[in-house]
């Protein structure tokens, strides 16, 4: 059986769920099933007992199991203390609030799209905190849980998303540039970016997002034959939430995605992007290695939007929900729940605490968008370029006399 | 009662106009909390669920399960407690484009309602949706009167939305934003120091409204477009007004009424059961995807049987045609594959099996063509089916069929044999699944016994709903019928 076929979870689940690990596996001691034997320590029922395991990915890195179990890989480990762990809690939790609270706000009408990243929330959070201050991120319009780590106010966000301003973050303040809409072209910014951090000989790196379906874009390819060329500090973060829009994953790619970063001549990872220590792990080794000159990795993260691909989409007319059901015991969430409360890091007071402050940041994202002003109807004149030029001057102009011609003012 | 809000049908995709109220998923008087889910609503893109915007009561909800509702109409009141109370969305619930909440008086019936007409029940009344544009005032302020194009409605001069190309003499050396940016204050240097070129230009005739390959198609075939008048949407000029003006002056307008004499032809009001047949068809042809199986078959056993039947007493006084046993045999095969004797009920989204055969056959008519049917054949005898037929036809050729006759068929014969003809293609009756086409029989050389005979030899076709019989099914039931006229013994077996 080949490997590619062990990717495809959903379809393979039966076969491989009974199968004994294979004798590889096992040896690198990643695939381990390690039964849950004193589940009283657990708040919630044990979350993934019952989980189809990613079956058989020999190359999938994985570190703490969809039951919070934690286990070892020999290349990738990480030690984090308590605090570390409670933080990378907290921002899961607060942001998948803020990701359920927009959701909400566009099918009230405050928002006029959302791009949900429920599911994400490892992938993006993992990646995030393994930034350092001096690296640049360059994100796609779904990376909220990136902007979170980057100290994006969540309210910058969401206003580009209601259409008041084209993002109201400072890209080179937050070191997380402007959310990219065109699928693909961040990849190819972001490589220019890093061939820049590379001629100005700093020890910073670039991390730029990109999903599975752009992949399949013209400006992917060529920005990693860029960076593979000039071995630019960049490392392409993928995350694989298996759909592009409708289009499953079999119809971009026949073989795994990691294993294309070997034909464009740098390593290629596959990490359980539902899994938030393997991701931060990864993708810090990543980051070191771009930073020290080691050139761009490719890190794919399988995870699974558990939402829609927007609020425009309805993911029902094109994917099962025994498949949604599946991923729903893979949640990210959950794992680190059931770990923390288990090795006693947190107590229920502290999980109480983390609801409530989401309970904050939710009325606060729901009262800042609501009481949002509406800019001026000549505010996209304003920021198109530093310095406005004649042409765009008089466009501004007959725009104003333009609305000024309807009764009642202008808006 | 406290400050009562209302929830208007949000706009959940991109662009969308109108959703349908799947289903509420709650009750006047539930106690509701903000992003709790309301009810289930579909559009054009997907169903979603709405949620609440506001913590309060349900005082009421202003469209039925079932209705479709336009973007930006109230759905749902709901009361959010005391005056000094306000919804966890603060004063935001009303955004200034509307389409949040909107705060309204306790006293919602008998209050001022859109259209300048009094509400007199919740959620009825006069829409406030329709599509509308803001007033325009009623002159164009004197300074932002620039030379512009005229936008085709009425003349009225407006300052561009877009400059148009500067100006010829100062073209772009290459596309970039700084050629643009040089190119346009080049454009604006010159418009300042030439006002009377501006003022000249203004009083030129508008450019003719047109598209670029309307344009191109024009200056190929040399008409002028400012000669025309266009006879597109706000008067923009379209390819056939080109197409036209180079054909030279409208000579298909005379040549159109009455060619009656000089063609000879004859024009024929279509009325009638012309025009029901008409219809019919085209609903059938177009609606059900037909497909048309055809078999010969060796019936020389089957007319050999007819003339013994034929001398049989109970037979005596009835007509023992083909057609009859064609008949016969098609029930037999229905009453094996009862699913051929279906319809498709759109509406319903289902697929409606009939208990029993009632059997269309297709009669021409001094009128025209109908179809009456013989209703529940298949419980009749073969004698009693003889009768039925030989009454059916003679009613239909004498036009003194009953409607309730011609409606209800399941299962329809066309016998176009009767005319010489060896098969066709029948076209279904609307809303049944199967039509039989029954050929002349002839006798024609067959390979009988291993050696070359004449024999009496037909032709059958069948057509059926593709959406409803797979061709499995088509052909089993066509070739049992088949069967049972080369051999009327096999009836034995069925």
């Amino acid at each position: 059986m080949c490997e590619w076929c062990h990717t495809r979870a959903p379809r393979d689940v039966h076969t491989a769920r009974f199968e004994p690990a294979t004798p590889a596996a096992a040896a690198d001691g990643e695939e381990e099933h390690v039964s849950v034997s004193s589940a009283t320590e657990v708040v919630d029922p044990v979350p993934g007992a019952g989980a189809p395991h990613l079956p058989r990915q020999p190359d999938l890195v994985q570190l703490l199991t969809p039951e919070g179990e934690r286990v070892a890989h020999p290349e990738y480990a990480i030690d984090l203390d308590a605090e570390e762990l409670r933080d990378l809690y907290r921002d899961l939790v607060l942001v998948r609030r803020w990701d359920v609270e927009a959701t909400a706000l566009q099918r009230q009408g405050e928002l006029g799209i959302w791009a949900s990243l429920l599911g994400q929330e490892a992938a993006q959070i993992g990646a995030g905190r393994a930034l350092q201050p001096g690296d640049m991120a360059f994100p796609t319009y779904r990376e909220h849980g990136v902007a979170w780590t980057r100290g994006v106010d969540p309210l910058h966000v969401i206003s580009l998303f209601r259409g008041v301003d084209n993002g109201g973050w400072d890209p080179v303040a937050t070191a997380f540039n402007l959310y990219t809409v065109v699928i693909g072209a961040q990849t190819l910014h972001a490589t220019g970016y890093a061939m820049g951090v590379q001629r100005d000989g700093a020890e910073s790196a670039v991390l730029a997002f990109l999903g599975d379906g752009a992949t399949s874009q013209g400006e992917v390819n060529e920005a990693m034959i860029w960076a593979a060329s000039f071995s630019a500090p960049v490392v392409f973060f993928c995350q694989n939430n298996q759909y592009a829009i409708s289009v499953p994953l079999e119809r971009q790619s026949r073989v795994p995605l990691y294993q294309r970063a070997a034909g464009f001549g740098f390593p290629g990872v596959r990490v359980d992007g539902n899994d938030v220590l393997a991701v931060l792990a990864v993708t810090r080794a990543a980051l070191a290695a771009a930073r020290e000159g080691q050139g761009p990795t490719f890190i794919e993260a399988f995870t699974y939007r558990m939402g829609a691909h927007t609020t425009s989409d309805d993911p029902t007319r094109y994917r099962l929900a025994s498949e949604l059901e599946e991923w729903k015991l893979r949640d990210p969430i959950a794992r680190v729940k059931a770990y923390l409360s288990r090795s006693g890091v947190a107590d229920a007071e502290f999980f109480a605490a983390v609801e409530a402050e989401a309970d904050e940041l939710a009325a606060r994202i729901r009262r800042g968008t609501t009481e949002m002003p509406d800019p001026p109807g000549t505010a996209m004149f304003d920021q198109v370029y530093a310095e406005q030029t004649p042409h765009l001057a008089q466009q501004q102009a007959e725009f104003e006399a333009y609305q000024a011609s309807f009764e009642g003012g202008g808006h | 009662m406290g400050t009562l809000k209302q929830f208007k049908l949000p706009d959940v995709g991109e662009g969308l106009t109108e959703g349908e109220i799947l289903q509420w998923l709650v009750a006047v008087g539930d106690t509701v909390t903000v992003n709790q889910p309301l009810c289930e609503v579909e559009t054009a893109k997907a169903a979603v669920e709405l949620p609440s915007p506001y913590a309060g009561t349900v005082t009421a909800l202003l469209h039925d399960a079932g209705t479709t509702v336009d973007v930006g109409t109230p759905i749902i009141t709901i009361d959010v407690g005391g005056d000094a109370a306000p919804a966890p969305t603060g004063d935001g619930g009303e955004t200034a484009d509307g389409a949040g909440g909107e705060e309204v008086a306790a006293g919602l019936i008998g209050g001022a309602a859109p259209g300048g007409r009094t509400a007199v029940l919740v959620g009825y009344g006069p829409r406030n949706t329709e599509a509308r544009r803001r007033p325009r005032r009623a002159a164009v302020p004197a300074d932002a009167a620039t030379p512009g194009a005229d936008y085709g409605s009425g003349g009225q001069q407006r300052p561009p939305l877009l400059a148009t190309a500067p100006d010829v003499t100062t073209k772009p050396v290459r596309h970039g934003g700084l050629e643009v940016g040089r190119q346009a204050e080049a454009h604006a240097a010159s418009v300042e120091a030439a006002p009377s070129r501006a003022a000249e230009a203004g009083r030129r005739r508008p450019r003719p409204l047109a598209k670029p390959p309307v344009r191109k198609l024009a200056k190929d075939l040399g008409v002028d477009l400012t000669a025309l008048s266009g006879s597109g949407d706000g008067g923009v000029i379209t390819r056939a007004d080109v197409e036209a003006a180079a054909a030279g002056p409208a000579p298909v307008t005379e040549l159109r009424p009455a060619p009656a004499a000089a063609a000879g032809e004859q024009r024929i009001p279509v009325k009638g059961v012309r025009k029901h047949t008409a219809a019919a068809m085209v609903a059938s042809a177009f609606t059900a995807p037909h497909v048309t199986e055809f078999l010969t078959v060796d019936v020389t056993r089957m007319v050999k049987l007819r003339s013994r039947i034929a001398a049989r007493p109970e037979f005596a006084g009835v007509k023992v045609s083909p057609l009859l046993f064609v008949a016969k045999a098609l029930l037999l095969a229905a009453a094996r594959h009862p699913m051929v004797n279906s319809s498709w009920d759109e509406a319903a989204q289902e697929i409606v099996v009939h208990g029993q055969v009632n059997l269309g056959i297709a009669a021409a008519t001094p009128r025209g063509l109908v179809v009456p049917n013989v209703k529940d054949a298949g419980r009749l005898s073969l004698a009693e089916l003889a009768g039925a037929l030989a009454q059916l036809t003679e009613t239909a050729r004498a036009g003194r069929t009953a409607p309730e006759d011609m409606t209800g068929g399941t299962m329809t014969i066309t016998n176009v044999g009767v005319f010489g003809v060896d098969t066709g293609t029948p076209i279904l009756n609307p809303g049944e699944s199967a039509i039989l086409a029954f050929g002349a029989i002839r006798e024609m050389p067959w390979v009988h016994k291993g050696k070359v005979r004449p024999r009496q030899v037909t032709q059958l076709a069948l057509s059926f709903d593709h959406r409803i019989i797979d061709g499995e099914l088509g052909s089993r039931f066509l070739a049992d019928v088949g069967a049972l006229l080369s051999d009327p013994g096999t009836a034995l077996a069925f």
